[in-house]
């Protein structure tokens, strides 16, 4: 036995070393009493970096985004109490959007757990259901087991937050390394390996298909790059068309003819008319979203269903489908592209020519088409931004995060996408607040990269505060709000739902953006009209410093086409570019979110 | 074509092996709570020597999908070795224990025991006024016992809750 094993070595650093067995070179943390012992260990050493941020919420998105981009798990540090009880709805939206991150709480010392010591909260039953698994340390002996298992629940099997609740004395005692365990876990085994079986009965579903579409979600960006690349040879293999949620945007290259934009609520025309209108349905790492399905008894009636998911409680959860596959993504591609090859089936590729003569008259419909006008001192409309952004960006290494909003749909619908893992915005949760710690995440995992978080001017202040540690860190993260100067997919939906009546949806006494930049030591740019735009924008790109671009929009522009609640996919509403007849929402609409 | 789903419900016996660890029964509870799933009866205890593993029966009702989802759900907590639909699964035997307090005087209080008699309920506590039954058996053994109880002066009942395993040589 190697003789510095054998010397004491505290919690705190036992921590440490396990972290680092993991793999983990940075932290986003806030300190605080409970967590002093690490907070010394980290001092005292190199290895992990620890970016201090100004809110623990900030922190967990900071973390999500760094995991996004990086395929890598986020590592989020904070102490006990509000420390824990502000950090909760960062890990509910890891939770929704299959996020790896590990987070530390700090903790009141075991003798005083129960006693409402100070700072105390109890953060394992508070987010029991906002984790996939949680901690709690109550004994030295288990510490480095459980940081090493914390790493392996939270990346196998569908990712998720994982956290652990550190009690002061047991990051002062002294605490025994392990490595991490190579066995199998003793419950927790995620099935990953497709079956067989099922593998063939989906690809000659397929191969007979008349109208297949494919149906892509987030688990491809999760599975890894290597998915995206099998999408894209199983696409070209299958002929099909494809379509994708929020989450998965980037999985498909966009500029792909195959590609039919993302689906939905705020999807295409095309995208949503081929998913009802397909026979065969391959859905490969989506979860059948209620933002997705629209109402459930009218979605894709017609259609045969092949459901890829790694999480086999998502199969049958929304949809009944017919043929499941629990498994990666990547090893269910690999398998299917497999059996394709040698599946002797002929497909029918006249009834697929047919069907993308169907889908071409949809694309001609132009769904997203808006009209900007470029006399002097027009209003800027949201839409033409983004595509300007976009035409102005997409040659670099770009990554986007978003806010929520109808700016965030106006990104997904506008802003186009050819590459995994450049696309982080908050899809199950819809948390205001995620882009700007996000994009900070995202910065720091690649430093030379732009990062852009396409904001609107209300969810902007959600974490406004991180602007310092943008400053701090020198972080040049752009920020990009679309200002119309209200909450605009809540006026939107006011405005379609209930009279036109704005209740508590315009935003007043909004701040000064290009002072606030600056006195966030950032650079404030605004663009009033058409005029400013590409100038606003370029000069954001070139700046080296954090920026904010505050660019006023048409207030009332609203976020098309969309499926109201409760409608099906083949009753949408499409913008003032069409000709449209009206459409009453049902009150069972009404009662939908 | 969307298949025709099962709208008819039906109780379900789960049988879920779990590691013995603080929170893992919050963790099922709050399971069902937080996705509106019922709990009929839940009962956990270890049952292991080293005490490393408990075993959770609950008897729940769903319509098919539901009780898949519920299982689906179950399988994918951590601490969760195995679940078991016993219901589904083959024969299964259940069984719950009931203490029953019956307070009464009288042509009541023969009936009462007469009754309990039949049922095979034992006496496990008596005073002039009162008995106190052990009855060990099916839920709706149980439940017949009670119902007739209720007239000859049923005043508390302490129920454990289901117990269950699969009849021969399956096993979790
Ligand atoms: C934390 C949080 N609170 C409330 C909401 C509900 N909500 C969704 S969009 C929205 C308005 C966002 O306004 P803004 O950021 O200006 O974006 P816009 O829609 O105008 O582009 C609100 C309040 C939310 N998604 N998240
Ligand atoms: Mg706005």
């Amino acid at each position: 036995m190697n003789a510095l094993n054998t010397i004491a070595v505290s919690g705190a650093e036992t921590l440490l070393r396990a972290l680092r067995a993991q793999g983990v070179d940075v932290i986003f943390g806030y300190p605080g009493g409970a967590v002093l012992p690490i907070y010394d260990a980290l001092f005292q050493q190199n290895a992990i970096r620890h970016i201090l941020v100004r809110h623990e919420q900030a922190a967990v998105h900071a973390a999500e985004g760094y995991a996004r981009s990086t395929g890598k798990t986020g590592v989020v540090l904070v102490t006990s109490g509000p420390g824990a009880t502000n950090a909760v709805t960062g890990l509910v939206d890891a939770l929704m959007d299959s996020i790896p991150v590990v987070c530390l709480t700090g903790q009141v010392p075991t003798h005083l757990i129960g006693n409402d010591a100070f700072q105390e909260a109890d953060t394992t039953g508070i987010t029991r259901q906002a984790t996939k698994h949680n901690y709690l340390v109550k004994r030295s002996e288990d510490l480095a087991r459980i940081v090493h298992e914390a790493f392996y629940v939270a990346r196998t099997g569908r990712p998720g937050p994982v956290l652990i609740d550190l009690p002061k004395d047991i990051l002062i005692n002294p605490a025994p390394y392990d490595e991490p365990a190579t066995g199998p876990h003793r419950s927790y085994r995620p099935r990953t390996e497709p079956d067989a079986a099922r593998i063939a009965e989906a690809v000659r579903l397929i191969k007979t298909a008349r109208r297949p579409i494919l149906y892509t979600g987030g688990g491809i960006i999760n599975a890894g790059p290597e998915a995206s690349v099998l999408l894209g040879e199983f696409a070209r293999l299958t002929g099909a068309p494809v379509t994708s949620t929020l989450m998965g945007l980037g999985a498909f290259p966009a500029a792909n003819p195959a590609f039919l934009g993302m689906l939905g609520m705020h999807g295409t025309y095309e995208a949503n008319l081929a998913m009802h209108g397909c026979d065969v349905m391959v859905n490969l790492g989506a979860r059948f979203d209620d933002r997705v399905t629209g109402r459930l008894n009218a979605f894709s009636p017609g259609s045969k269903k092949i459901h890829v998911d790694i999480d086999p409680a998502n199969i049958n959860k929304n949809v009944v489908v017919d043929v499941p596959i629990v498994a990666d993504a990547t090893l269910a591609l690999r398998a299917l592209i497999e059996a394709w090859k040698s599946d002797a089936t002929r497909q029918d590729r006249g009834a697929l020519a047919d069907w993308w003569a169907r889908i071409e008259t949809w694309r001609a419909k132009d769904c997203l088409k808006f009209t900007q006008s470029f006399e002097p001192g027009a209003i800027i409309k949201p839409q033409h931004a983004i595509k300007r952004l976009w035409e102005l960006t997409r040659d670099r290494e770009t990554y986007i995060t978003t806010e929520v909003g109808q700016h965030q749909m106006w990104a997904a619908q506008h802003y186009r996408f050819e590459h995994p893992n450049r696309w982080m915005t908050s899809g199950g949760l819809g948390t205001m607040g995620y882009g700007l710690p996000a994009a900070m995440g995202t910065q720091l995992a690649h430093p030379d990269a732009l990062v852009i978080d396409i904001a609107g001017e209300a969810s902007i202040l959600m974490n406004i505060q991180e602007m310092g540690t943008l400053a701090q860190y020198r972080l040049p993260v752009k920020i990009f709000i679309l200002n119309n100067e209200y909450m605009g997919m809540v006026r939107q939906w006011q405005e379609l739902l209930h009279g036109s009546r704005y209740s508590e949806s315009y935003s007043a006494a909004l701040p000064d953006f290009v002072k606030l930049a600056e006195s966030f030591h950032a650079v404030g740019l605004r663009a009033n009209t058409i005029d400013d735009l590409d100038r606003v924008i370029m000069d954001m790109i070139a700046s080296d410093q954090p920026v904010i671009a505050d660019i006023h929009v048409d207030r009332f522009e609203n976020c098309f086409p969309m499926i109201p609640s409760g409608a099906a996919h083949n009753d949408m509403i499409l913008g003032p570019e069409h000709e449209q007849e009206a459409r009453d929402i049902t009150d069972e609409g009404l009662v939908l979110v | 074509m969307n298949a025709i789903v099962e709208q008819t419900l039906r109780s379900a016996t789960i049988s879920v092996l779990v590691e013995n660890e603080s929170g893992v029964l919050a963790r099922v509870i709050g399971l069902f709570s937080g996705r509106g799933y019922n709990i009929d009866s839940l009962t956990v205890a270890p049952v292991e020597d080293d005490r490393r593993k408990s075993r959770i029966t609950i008897v729940t009702t769903g319509t098919e999908l539901v009780i898949d989802q519920i299982k689906a759900q179950l399988d994918r907590l951590v601490p969760v070795y195995r679940v078991s639909d016993l219901s589904r699964e083959g024969p299964h035997l259940a069984r719950e224990l009931a203490l029953i307090k019956v307070i009464g005087q009288n042509q009541n209080r023969a009936e009462a025991l007469r009754l309990a008699d039949a049922f095979r309920a034992r006496v496990i506590d008596a005073t002039t006024e009162s008995f106190v039954f052990e009855l060990t058996g099916a839920t709706d053994k149980l439940d017949a016992f009670l119902d007739l109880m209720r007239p000859l002066g049923l005043a508390e009942v302490s129920r454990t809750g289901v117990a269950a395993i699969a009849r021969g040589t399956r096993t979790i």
